[in-house]
């Protein structure tokens, strides 16, 4: 019997008054990756924001708990240390703080959630040097600010470098793949691979099924109009890459036209 | 403006001169000084000090700060030599050659004037102008010499200062340092008085700390720098402040630069009661290069005002100007900053930009950038704005884990890394993010590093 890890239950959010999310249900064992895709305007990005805790959304009804823990009662930070990380869409950056600082402050303060001593100096630059290598990133890479400068593919890298070290028990990746040339994309993927394991799980956010040939998922939902209403195994991928959302909103809306 | 002829702030000092002109005048023996202070009693009597909301003094009242009844040492008893000797300074790690000017009088670090490189003097004004009258008869109170009544004030009732001369050609290696420092046990008011003078081809490097040992005194300290940057010299300086909510300081600094000198100028606010801060630039030959860089840190009630001017009077002279702010709590910001070009000066090019954040509903900025340009042949601009912590930068941050409130003092910090890397002193721009650091987290002024028992 598998372990469940992450429990959405009728899920509803807004932002600016306009309700996006219209209840969200979604079960995700620990092991499991899961695809979300779904057309333009559907939700997607909001449903990751909403989970890792962005204050720009409201939530008005529902549950999403982590491990029993329920986070949506939880500031960003928190959620964080309970396990939960969001590879961004569009990484932020952020000039003046170097990335060496950024990532001691963010491996302590968990350190200090879980009671434990800060990291050693010696011992978290080894860290950070191992977990580098997982996606490639230059060594010179400590002392840039955070994301300054760094290319489309290089923000992407540096999500999933944050990731490893980090160590999340959930980690959702929005649109990672978007702005990717197919060298970045397969180091990107290559890096959330090597830190798959079966105590942990995945969320891909994608648009294309492109990604999911290098990250492969034991489930897919189609996320349409704030709700999900498809889930298949990776063949719904396949399927969507051939026939478009047409069909599925013809489906769900009957005309086949967004309203 | 109706004149408001000796008002009672200032009559009080018309008064106390009055009075005391004779012990005034024996205690500094120092005629150079001595013979300033007639003409400077006329002017003191017939301007008024400037009021808030006059012209350039839209968010400070001088007046006030010179209102209170502070004791003035005129007898110049009981200085506290020791406080100098125990003070421990924050920038530690940095070899200079220190003196310290113990609310008014010059003390210097021990065996300062065997460690002094050839061609350098550093010394107390008024034995500076006792040694060499011809020289700070040449130089003092030639720049301050505008209608300002804060500076006639300064030059009526000073008594002693700082006397920096770097002789033609002389390049000194280690930074000087300046270290004002407030120990009294009563509320006191202190002249200070620095006149530099840096000769042809000549280089110097000056750090200056004010500080207030005791905290829980009210102090007010009347400062005027003149700086003379000969032709080819290159000067530079940075300012710190770090005194306590009872401190107001009313500062004047006068910088005039000859042909192709270069200077690199940083005021830094950390804390302060009521800081006032006027820097007059004149670039009087052509190919000066002058940065002025600020920055301020204002919380709980402190109130920091800096007011520039830099007057291109030569051509294919530059300048810049950044002034940057963080205030928190309930405090006060406030930047005026002035570029003029005049017709004399074709090939200026002139910047001046002030960034500012917000971090509390409480706190306030006011900002008035002004270019007057009398001549086509110039690049300037100017800019200025205020704003809040970016909440997408926090987020991303509190997303990885790191707490709200240190994602917020990261962020502030991250904002002033460009005044502190404009520092050019060896080490000192290390040693001020560190101190930045403590800012604002907190831990500055903890006395953790202090041993002066106070």
């Amino acid at each position: 019997m598998k372990t469940s890890l992450l429990d959405v239950r009728n899920l509803h959010a807004s932002i600016d008054g306009k309700e996006i999310l219209k209840g969200v249900n979604l079960q995700i064992n620990e092991g499991e990756v899961h695809a979300i895709m779904g057309p333009n305007g559907s939700g997607k990005s909001t449903l990751s924001g909403v989970l890792a805790g962005n204050p720009a959304y409201t939530v008005t009804e529902g549950s999403a708990r982590l491990h029993g823990v329920e986070l949506l009662d939880l500031p960003p930070e928190t959620r964080s240390h309970e396990g939960l990380f969001l590879s961004f869409q569009y990484p932020v950056e952020i000039p003046g703080v170097s990335m060496v600082n950024f990532m001691r402050a963010a491996v302590n303060a968990k350190r200090k959630f879980l009671g434990e001593e800060p990291m050693k100096a010696s011992e978290f630059l080894k860290l950070m040097r191992q977990k580098r290598e997982i996606v490639e990133l230059d060594a010179n890479l400590a002392s840039r600010s955070v994301n300054e400068g760094f290319s489309g593919g290089e923000k992407k890298r540096n999500e999933i470098f944050q990731m490893a070290v980090l160590e999340p028990r959930l980690a959702i990746l929005d649109e990672t793949d978007s702005g990717l040339d197919i060298d970045a994309l397969r180091i990107v993927a290559g890096g959330v691979n090597k830190l798959k394991n079966e105590r942990n799980a995945t969320i891909v956010i994608t648009h294309y099924q492109r990604l999911l040939d290098y990250i492969k998922p034991d489930f897919v939902h189609i996320l349409y109009k704030g709700r999900i209403v498809r889930t298949g195994g990776p063949e719904l991928a396949l399927e969507l890459e051939e026939k478009g959302y047409d069909w599925i909103k013809e489906e769900i809306d009957g005309t086949g036209k967004e309203d | 403006m109706t004149a408001k002829k000796s008002s009672e702030a200032a009559r009080q000092y018309i008064d106390l001169y009055r009075h005391n002109s004779e012990l005034i005048d024996r205690a500094c023996d120092a005629p150079a000084l001595n013979r300033r202070r007639k003409d400077a009693l006329s002017v003191f009597e017939s301007t008024p000090f400037p009021c808030k909301g006059d012209e350039g003094y839209e968010k400070t009242s001088v007046e006030e700060i010179f209102a209170p009844d502070y004791g003035i040492n005129v007898a110049r008893k009981n200085i506290p030599v020791d406080a100098a000797r125990s003070f421990k300074c924050d920038v530690p790690n940095l070899s200079t050659l220190a003196a310290f000017v113990v609310n008014d009088a010059f003390v210097p670090s021990q065996g300062l004037a065997e460690r002094l490189p050839q061609g350098v003097t550093f010394m107390s004004l008024a034995e500076g102008a006792r040694r060499f009258p011809e020289l700070v008869e040449e130089y003092y109170g030639r720049l301050a010499t505008d209608s300002s009544a804060m500076v006639a004030l300064n030059t009526l009732l000073l008594q002693d200062g700082v006397l920096i001369h770097i002789a033609k050609g002389t390049k000194v290696e280690k930074p000087l340092q300046l270290v004002n420092i407030f120990s009294a046990p009563v509320p006191l008011l202190a002249f200070r008085r620095l006149l530099v003078v840096v000769e042809e081809g000549a280089a110097v490097k000056l750090l200056v700390c004010d500080h207030t040992q005791d905290s829980g005194k009210a102090y007010c300290a009347s400062q005027v720098a003149e700086i003379f940057v000969r032709r080819g010299a290159r000067f530079e300086m940075c300012s710190i402040e770090e005194s306590s909510a009872l401190t107001s300081r009313m500062a004047q600094t006068y910088v005039s630069q000859e042909e192709g000198s270069v200077t690199n100028v940083n005021t830094t606010t950390l804390t302060c009661g009521t800081s006032r801060n006027e820097w007059r630039v004149s670039l009087n030959g052509s190919h000066c290069e002058s940065r002025l860089t600020g920055m301020a840190i204002g919380s709980d009630e402190m109130h920091i005002d800096n007011d520039t001017s830099v007057n291109h009077n030569a051509p294919h002279c530059h300048s810049d100007q950044t002034f940057k702010y963080v205030l928190d709590g309930k405090s006060r910001g406030a930047f005026e900053g002035r570029i003029l070009v005049t017709p004399e000066a074709p090939f200026t090019e002139a910047y001046q930009s002030t960034r500012n954040i917000l971090a509390s509903p409480d706190a306030r900025m006011h900002c008035k950038p002004q270019l007057e340009i009398y001549n086509d042949e110039v690049k300037c601009s100017h800019g200025a704005t205020t704003g809040q912590l970016d909440h997408e930068k926090i987020f991303y941050m509190r997303s990885r884990g790191i707490p709200e409130a240190e994602a917020r003092t990261m962020l502030m910090q991250a904002f002033m890394i460009d005044i502190i890397e404009s520092v050019s002193i060896p080490g000192l721009s290390d040693r001020l993010r560190h101190l930045v650091e403590r800012r604002f987290d907190g831990t500055l002024g903890s006395c953790a590093s202090c041993n002066s028992n106070c």
